[in-house]
């Protein structure tokens, strides 16, 4: 058995036979099982270290070569693919609760299985390519049959594809400046290519136009699903460069790019949130924050910064779920997300609504929610570099807040003699509520986040110095 | 092999500055083959014959499945929401095509160590597949631009890069891009009938 095997080939090759069901509760449990299993496996097995069970010895090989190319999935590896299937439990459990499961998991599981294989291919110039593969995947979910396609999905692979051909270019540059390392007008071309290409991967501004776009014409749970894959996937592949290549580590240039390029998304992105009238375009301006944040903290740099990038994470993916199933049920009732059409929807359907106004506070990183303590641990940093950035920062900030303190008013503005409603199914009201309460218990008890990455250390060996 | 360059570079600008021009479809998937011809010309001169062989073939693939889809559908008047329209602005675009062309090709020939010609042919299809994307909102019609801009980006990584691995994928990502057309088009047909 080898990690590429169970961790790339299988979920692909499930979510091909799940095309053939159609039980959707089924599609979702099958699914969600799966990839708790494949989360769990990464938690526990050791790769390339013989694990005795009673009588059965194990080892997991770590690389499959495929044509001359390999597929590495080393021990370290581990932390991430803990992440990322514990992600696709959370994203395709609920699935079938909102009738999403059919279109959501099958190409949802490839979709993972091949940005894993994007972080595990060598060489690496090989991930632009799996990343747009999985890119073209997305197209059926984004745009379903009989739905004519938008802007926005035109936009995605626009910008997608325009990335991986920078990508590949800086690639071929990067081997070439191995053989000539202080050859100045090379670094800067392949640093000029890189950093284009994963602008418009990250939808880094200005390039960050697809993101309302696809979120405002596309299923919200959709929407959330592509909008934390392919972020979270390109900006472990960007880690990877940093790791990989000293020089560009070690630029400062480097550093105060990524900080301001951070600090431009969150100001932005917050400002936007605040003037949007529709909750899908919200979730992406908040989304584009939090992509600014984890920019902010990569340029922070040393342990602190890379620490606060990986804890991160987990806020924005329970965030995330939770604000796209809550949206997703309030769609199912409303004509669209707009806040003309959802006011006093919070009376009727409680938990859907709670649920939408606390993910959007914790993304905001409101006191004893889960993006609390990393937003303070960035907070601290940037502080001791710049105030002016943290003003701006604040700006951003705030300016979510109070998109999401409007989204509370309006879905709380029913006629006085409203009845009170529990309208969600019982399954619906299971995933909110553990929802709500893992950003609270993550709020209050942080220490669970850091637990969380138990391989710091070797997963970036040369970052966190 | 210098006029064999020369013509594949007349056939490239030809054929992009008509998918600039004609808004008819038929028109568009025909100059859209002659421009694979024209880069399957260009790339040979970095690769051998039968890989860049595997660019003419997938291009004629491309070009076979998004006719197929538009076989399938009602004729439409194509009416841009946003853009000048008029011939007239086209014919200047393709100036300024002409113009960044001509400086950006030669400094990348130099940079990437490729023949004049193909690095002319890269930089505009690459030129003209933008100005494609900017003009319209039309889903074929970006498709078609992406994939302009994709092959002109594919004459100049052919350069660079010889891998039959890379070529393989790359194909297989524009075979998936015209699927992605060919899937928009059938859509946008569903939605019209009542």
């Amino acid at each position: 058995m080898s990690a590429p095997v169970l961790w790339i080939f299988l979920p692909a090759l499930a979510g091909g036979i799940l095309l053939l069901v159609r039980n959707q509760k089924l599609l979702s449990l099958l699914a969600g099982i799966l990839c708790a299993l494949l989360a769990i496996a990464a938690l526990l097995l050791p790769i390339e270290s013989p694990l005795s069970i009673q009588a059965w010895t194990i080892k997991i090989q770590s690389s499959v070569n495929i044509l001359g190319r390999s597929l590495v999935l080393a021990d370290p590896d581990r932390a991430w693919l803990v992440l990322i299937f514990g992600a696709a439990a959370a994203w395709f459990t609920p699935a079938a609760s909102i009738q999403i499961a059919r279109r959501i998991v099958p190409l949802g599981l490839v979709i993972t299985s091949l940005l894993v294989a994007a972080l595990a291919v060598e060489p690496f110039l090989y991930a632009a390519l799996l990343i747009e593969t999985a890119v073209l995947l997305s197209v059926p979910l984004l745009s379903p049959p009989g739905s004519r396609p938008g802007k926005g999905i035109l936009r995605f692979l626009i910008y997608q594809t325009i990335a991986m051909a920078f990508i590949l270019f800086s690639g071929w540059l990067l081997s070439g400046m191995e053989a000539n390392p202080g050859d100045l007008v090379l670094v800067t071309r392949a640093a000029t290519l890189l950093g284009l290409g994963f602008a418009l991967l990250l939808a880094v501004f200005p390039f960050y136009t697809w993101i309302p776009l696809l979120s405002a014409e596309t299923h919200p749970f959709v929407a959330g699903f592509i909008l934390w894959s392919f972020p979270t996937v390109s900006l472990f592949f960007g880690l990877g460069f940093l790791e990989r290549y000293a020089w560009l580590r070690e630029a400062d240039s480097l550093l105060i790019t990524l900080v301001t390029a951070g600090v431009v998304m969150i100001f932005f992105g917050g400002v936007l949130a605040f003037f949007q009238r529709n909750l899908g375009r919200m979730l992406a301006y908040a989304v584009m924050v939090e992509i600014g944040f984890s920019l902010v903290s990569l340029g922070l740099g040393g342990e602190q910064g890379y620490q606060g990038f990986l804890l991160l994470c987990l806020p924005r993916l329970i965030s995330l779920v939770l604000c796209s199933l809550g949206l997703s049920i309030l769609h199912q009732q409303a004509p669209s997300l707009d806040l003309d059409d959802l006011q006093g929807a919070g009376r009727t359907w409680v938990a859907a609504s709670a649920a939408v106004v606390l993910a959007s506070f914790s993304l905001a990183g409101l006191p004893l929610l889960a993006s609390f303590p990393p937003h303070l641990a960035i907070w601290e940093g940037l502080a001791r570099q710049s105030l002016g950035n943290v003003i701006w920062v604040f700006l951003g900030s705030l300016g979510l807040t109070m998109g999401a303190v409007r989204v509370l008013v309006s879905l709380a503005a029913a006629p006085e003699n409203t009845p009170w409603g529990r309208r969600e199914t019982w399954a619906q009201r299971l995933f909110l509520i553990t929802g709500c309460a893992l950003l609270l218990f993550l709020g209050t008890i942080p220490s669970w986040m850091s637990a969380f990455w138990f391989q710091l250390p070797a997963l970036f060996e040369h970052l966190g110095q | 092999m210098i006029v064999v360059q020369w013509i594949a570079f007349l056939l490239v600008f030809a054929s992009g500055s008509g998918i600039l021009l004609y808004r008819n479809w038929r028109w568009i998937i025909a100059l859209l083959a002659a421009q694979y011809l024209g880069v399957f010309l260009l790339v040979q001169s970095s690769w051998s014959l039968s890989l860049a062989a595997v660019k003419l073939v997938a291009g004629w693939m491309i070009c076979v499945a998004l006719g197929l889809a538009h076989l399938n559908r009602d004729e439409e008047p194509v009416v841009e929401s946003s853009w000048p329209q008029g011939g007239l602005f086209r014919l200047v675009v393709i100036t300024l095509i002409l113009l960044v062309t001509s400086v950006g090709g030669r400094s990348l020939a130099g940079w990437l160590g490729m023949e004049t010609q193909a690095a002319w042919g890269g930089t505009l299809l690459i030129t003209i597949g933008f100005f494609q994307m900017g003009l319209t909102s039309q889903p074929f019609r970006v498709i078609v631009g992406l994939l302009t801009a994709l092959a002109g980006f594919e004459i100049l990584y052919a350069a660079v890069e010889s891998s039959a691995l890379v070529a393989g994928l790359l194909v297989l990502i524009n075979l998936g891009l015209a699927l992605s057309g060919a899937y928009f088009l059938i859509n946008q047909e569903e939605k019209v009938k009542p």
